[in-house]
C-alpha cells in the first residue's frame, strides 16, 4: 500500500507543482489569518476546512513569532432516558489550548493540546510542522487531523450552535482523530474557484475497532491505544486522501478517504490472520443561502470494515451517517451593548447506522441505529463566542429493532476563543 | 418535556419489590455484569463463542432472537455422557484468526432461542416435592397429560440444596428448556462457559482447548449475576380485568391447558422477603411433557428425550415482540411465528388438548390469545 500511494501522492503534487507560477503570497495569506475573528456565517473567500487548524483567532504577544489561543467549553444538562434522569449534571466539556510558531516565513509550527472532561483525557490533537514550498505543495509532519470529512479537522466548539458533537462525526468518523505521519497539501485558486487537496499516510486503527465494550463495530475505540502515536499496529499505514472544491461566496464540498489494514495480521513473523481493511469515505459541504443567509452545513459518511464472517453479525460491515446543521441568523448587530452581536435559531437532523445489513438467521434489517434532532437557539455577543442552548431528541434503536430508548436532554452552555 | 416511563407492567427487567439497600446493591451489580459487560478477546471472550454478552442473548430479560440461537447436539447416554469431545454445544462464532465449530454431520441436534429471565427467582424456590406432586396428580390425567421431573447428574462446583430428592446419584433439575440445569447457579456457570467461552473457578474448562485455564470471570462476578436472577421480578400481568382476558383465563383451564402451564405455584423460604412463601403465576409445571413427533429433533439431555420439553412459563408471553425485534419467535427454537402457531405445534401428551382448542368458536380463541397476550 505504502509503496503504490506514495509515488502517486508525489506525482499528483509534483506535476502540479510543476505547471503553476509559485504562489508567494499564499503564505501571507495564511498568516493574515491569524489574530482574525473567525466568523461561522461569513466564509472568508478561500477559506476552507483544509484551513481550520490555522483558522482560528490567535493572540500574538509583542514581536515575537510565536502566537496562542484556545477555546473552552462547558454545559449544563438535564436528560431524561425513557422517564429516567439521572438529574442535572455540569460538564466541562473541554479545554483546548493551542499555539503556534512561524519558524520561518515558509515554515510553521502548530499545537493543539485538548482537556477533555475536566483531565480525564488530556490530547495532543494536532502537532506539525508545515513547510510551504507553494501554495499548491505544502508539505506536514507530526501529529496531524487526518482529513476526513470536515468535522474532523473543524471541530472547535466556538464554531458551533450545538453543545454535543455530531454523531456520526465522533461513532463512525472517529473525530477528533489524529495519528502521527506526513503528507502534502495544498490549494489553488482560480477567480471564481479554490480547489485543495490532502494526502497523508499515518499510523491508524488496530483491533479493537470489532472487540470492544461499545458491543459493535466501533471506530473511535482504536483511539484508546494510546501506543499508537508511538508505532503503527501492524506496520500499514492508514491513507487519507481529500479534495475539496469552493465557490467564491457559494459554498464548499468536500470528498474524502481513509482506508488502510486494521488488523494485527502477523506478529513476530508469525501469521494470525488475513490483512484486513478499513474504508471510510465521507462527503462534506456548507454553504450560505444568498438573501436568507441561512448557513447549511453537513457531513456524510459511509464506512466499511472487512469483519471475518465467523465472527458475530453483532459487529457490522457497514456503517453510514449523517448530519445536516441549519443555521438562520435572525438578528445581528447591535444588542445587550455587544457591537457585533448575532441571534440564531438552528437545528441539526442526525443519524448513524452501526450495522448496514440482515441478520443471517432471518434476513431481517440489522437495526443498531440512531436518529436525533437538536432543535436550538444560540446567541453570540460577538463571532469567537457562543452561549446556546439546545434541545435534543434521539432514538436508539439496539441491533435487534427493539422499541427504541428515548431521550431528551435540554442543555445550555457556552463556548469561547480565548 | 421527555419521554415518559414506559409502564411497570410493559418492562420485564427490575428487582423484585422490597430488596434492602444492601440487597439493591448486589441486584445492581448483577445487573451490569449481566447486561452492560462486553467480553472482547482480550477479556477472554472464545476464543469460540456463541455471543459476547448476556444481555446479547437476553435483551431486556426478555426473550432472545434467531441471531442468538444456539445449538446442542448429540445424544446423552444413560450415563450422563456425551458422545462427542467438543462440548455439547456449538460454538458457532469464533474471534479473527479462529474457526469456530460445525455441527458435525448427521448428528441430532436442537436449536434453543433465549428465554426470559424474568421470575425466574421464584422458580428456583418451588420445593422439589410440589414438583413431584404435580407429576404424581397427572397420573390419571384424562386428557393423557403425564410429565416427570428431569433427573439428571449435578456438576461438581452444585451443591444441591438440604432437602433435594434424589434417586441413585441423580437430582430433579428444572431450568433450560429441556429442564437439565439444577439452579441459577448452574445455568450462570454454564452461560459464562458455553455460551461466551468465559471460564470460571467453578468451570475452569476452556472451549476451544478443553484444558483448565485461568479463571475469567470472578467467582463473585458470578455470585452477584446469580443473585440478580433471582431478584428479577415476575412479569405483571396486563389488563388483567379485561372482559375478553377475564373469559381467555377461563376457557385456558377449562381446555386443560392448564394441566400443564400451571397458573399457581408457591416458594419456600428465602432471605429476600418478596421472593419468600408466597404464590406466583408462571404457567409451567417445570415437568417434561413428550410434545410429539413434530417436536422431536432427536436430541436429548440428562432424562429429556428427544421429544420431552419442560413447559415453559408463559408469563411475560405478551411482551414477547419487545425483545424479539418486533416480531415473535416462540416454541424452543423460535419456530412458531405467532402464539396461535404455537399452539398449533402442541402435540403428544397436548393432542387432545390441542385438539379441543382447535375445536372452539374462533371468538374463543381469539379469548384465549388475548389472555395469553395480556401475561
Ligand atoms: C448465546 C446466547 C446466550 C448467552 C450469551 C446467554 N444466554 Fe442464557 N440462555 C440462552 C438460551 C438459548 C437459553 C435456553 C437454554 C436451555 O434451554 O437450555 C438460556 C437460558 C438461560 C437461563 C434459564 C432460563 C430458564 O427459563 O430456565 C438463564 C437463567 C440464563 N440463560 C442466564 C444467562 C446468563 C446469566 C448469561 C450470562 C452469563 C447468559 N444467560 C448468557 C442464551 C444465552
Ligand atoms: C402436555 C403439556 C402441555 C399442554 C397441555 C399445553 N402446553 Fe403449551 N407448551 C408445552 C410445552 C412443553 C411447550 C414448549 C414446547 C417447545 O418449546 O417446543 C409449550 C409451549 C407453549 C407456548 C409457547 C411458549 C413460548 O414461550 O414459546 C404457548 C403459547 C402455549 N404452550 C400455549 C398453550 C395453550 C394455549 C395450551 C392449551 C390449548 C397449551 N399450551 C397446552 C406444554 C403444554
Amino acid at each position: 500500500m505504502r509503496n503504490k500511494l506514495l509515488p502517486v501522492c508525489l506525482l499528483v503534487a509534483t506535476s502540479i507543482f510543476g505547471q503553476v507560477p509559485v504562489d508567494t503570497t499564499s503564505n501571507a495569506k495564511m498568516d493574515a489569518l491569524f489574530g482574525r475573528d473567525t466568523t461561522l456565517h461569513t466564509p472568508k473567500d478561500e477559506k476552507m476546512n483544509l484551513d481550520a487548524v490555522y483558522n482560528r483567532p490567535f493572540l500574538r504577544p509583542g514581536k515575537l513569532p510565536i502566537s496562542k489561543g484556545g477555546y473552552v467549553e462547558a454545559n449544563t444538562q438535564y436528560a431524561n432516558t425513557d422517564g429516567v434522569s439521572e438529574g442535572l449534571s455540569f460538564q466541562m466539556r473541554r479545554m483546548t489550548i493551542f499555539m503556534a510558531a512561524t519558524i520561518n516565513r515558509r515554515i510553521k509550527f502548530l499545537t493543539e493540546i485538548e482537556f477533555e472532561d475536566g483531565t480525564k483525557e488530556i490530547n495532543i490533537e494536532f502537532a506539525s510542522v508545515d513547510f510551504q514550498f507553494n501554495s499548491l505543495l505544502n508539505l506536514r509532519t507530526g501529529i496531524l487531523m487526518n482529513p476526513i470529512g470536515s468535522f474532523n479537522q473543524n471541530h472547535d466548539g466556538p464554531k458551533w450552535e450545538f453543545v454535543d458533537r455530531p454523531l456520526s462525526s465522533t461513532r463512525i468518523i472517529p473525530s477528533t482523530f489524529s495519528n502521527v505521519g506526513f503528507g502534502l497539501y495544498g490549494k489553488k485558486y482560480t477567480r471564481n474557484w479554490v480547489f485543495a487537496y490532502e494526502c497523508y499516510l499515518t499510523n491508524g486503527f488496530d483491533n479493537s475497532i470489532i472487540a470492544n465494550t461499545q458491543n459493535r463495530t466501533f471506530l473511535p475505540a482504536a483511539k484508546v491505544n494510546p501506543n499508537r502515536f508511538e508505532e503503527s499496529f501492524n506496520g500499514v499505514p492508514l491513507v487519507t486522501l481529500k479534495a475539496a472544491v469552493k465557490r467564491r461566496k457559494f459554498g464548499e464540498i468536500g470528498l474524502s478517504w481513509m482506508g488502510g489494514v486494521y488488523n494485527k495480521f502477523r506478529d513476530d513473523g508469525l501469521v494470525l490472520d488475513q490483512r484486513r481493511r478499513v474504508d471510510v469515505w465521507a462527503v462534506d459541504f456548507n454553504t450560505v443561502l444568498p438573501g436568507s443567509r441561512t448557513y447549511l452545513n453537513g457531513e456524510f459518511v459511509w464506512a466499511r470494515v472487512d469483519v471475518p464472517s465467523t465472527y458475530s453479525q453483532q459487529f457490522g460491515r457497514r456503517q453510514q451517517g449523517g448530519w445536516l446543521d441549519v443555521v438562520q441568523p435572525v438578528l445581528r448587530g447591535r444588542m445587550l451593548g455587544w457591537n457585533t452581536a448575532t441571534l440564531n435559531v438552528a437545528a441539526r437532523l442526525e443519524r448513524v447506522d452501526y450495522n448496514v445489513g440482515t441478520f443471517n438467521e432471518t434476513n431481517e434489517n440489522i437495526y443498531d441505529e440512531i436518529w436525533s434532532v437538536v432543535p436550538a437557539i444560540s446567541f453570540r455577543p460577538s463571532p469567537t463566542t457562543v452561549i446556546r442552548a439546545n434541545y435534543r431528541y434521539q432514538w436508539d434503536t439496539d441491533i435487534l429493532g427493539n422499541p427504541p430508548a428515548r431521550t431528551a436532554i435540554f442543555q445550555v452552555g457556552f463556548s469561547t476563543y480565548f | 418535556m421527555g419521554p415518559t416511563a414506559p409502564r411497570e407492567d410493559e418492562l420485564l427487567d427490575g428487582p423484585v419489590a422490597g430488596l434492602t439497600p444492601a440487597q439493591s446493591a448486589r441486584h445492581l451489580a448483577g445487573d451490569i455484569a449481566f447486561n452492560d459487560e462486553i467480553f472482547t478477546p482480550e477479556t477472554g471472550l472464545g476464543p469460540v463463542f456463541v455471543a459476547n454478552s448476556c444481555g446479547s442473548c437476553h435483551p431486556g430479560d426478555g426473550k432472545g432472537h434467531p441471531f442468538t440461537t444456539l445449538i446442542r447436539f448429540g445424544h446423552t447416554d444413560s450415563l450422563g455422557q456425551n458422545e462427542f469431545d467438543h462440548g455439547f454445544q456449538i460454538q458457532n462464532r469464533a474471534i479473527p484468526g479462529y474457526e469456530p465449530e460445525q455441527l458435525p454431520e448427521g448428528t441430532p441436534f436442537a436449536k434453543f432461542t433465549p428465554p426470559s429471565n424474568s421470575g425466574l427467582g421464584y422458580l428456583e424456590l418451588v420445593s422439589d416435592e410440589d414438583i413431584l406432586g404435580m407429576a404424581a396428580a397427572n397420573a390419571k390425567n384424562p386428557d393423557g397429560v403425564r410429565g416427570h421431573p428431569n433427573w439428571n447428574l449435578l456438576p461438581g462446583y452444585v451443591t444441591p440444596r438440604p432437602n433435594s430428592r434424589r434417586q441413585g446419584d441423580r437430582y430433579i433439575t428444572r431450568f433450560g428448556k429441556k429442564g437439565s440445569v439444577y439452579n441459577l447457579f448452574h445455568q450462570t456457570v454454564v452461560a459464562y462457559n458455553q455460551d461466551m467461552g468465559i471460564t470460571s473457578t467453578f468451570d475452569p474448562s476452556d472451549v476451544y482447548t478443553l484444558k483448565s485455564i485461568d479463571p475469567e470471570v470472578s467467582d463473585r462476578k458470578v455470585r452477584d449475576v446469580v443473585f440478580y436472577l433471582q431478584t428479577l421480578k415476575a412479569p405483571i400481568q396486563r389488563n388483567p380485568d379485561d372482559p375478553a382476558v377475564l373469559r381467555g383465563q377461563q376457557l385456558f383451564v377449562q381446555t386443560g391447558c392448564e394441566s400443564c402451564h400451571k397458573q399457581t405455584l408457591k416458594t419456600g423460604y428465602s432471605p429476600v422477603a418478596a421472593l419468600a412463601n408466597t404464590e406466583f403465576h408462571p404457567y409451567t409445571d417445570l415437568l417434561l411433557h413428550n410434545m410429539g413427533p413434530g417436536l422431536d429433533d432427536g436430541y436429548t439431555e440428562g432424562s429429556a428425550g428427544g421429544a420431552e420439553w419442560r413447559t415453559p412459563p408463559l408469563w411475560g408471553l405478551g411482551l414477547a415482540q419487545n425483545s424479539q425485534g418486533g416480531q415473535v419467535y416462540l416454541m424452543h427454537d423460535g419456530r412458531a411465528r405467532s402464539i396461535r402457531e404455537a399452539i398449533r405445534m402442541h402435540g403428544g401428551e397436548a393432542a387432545s388438548i390441542q385438539k379441543r382448542f382447535e375445536e372452539m368458536p374462533a371468538a374463543s380463541q381469539a379469548d384465549v390469545i388475548a389472555f395469553l397476550k395480556s401475561l
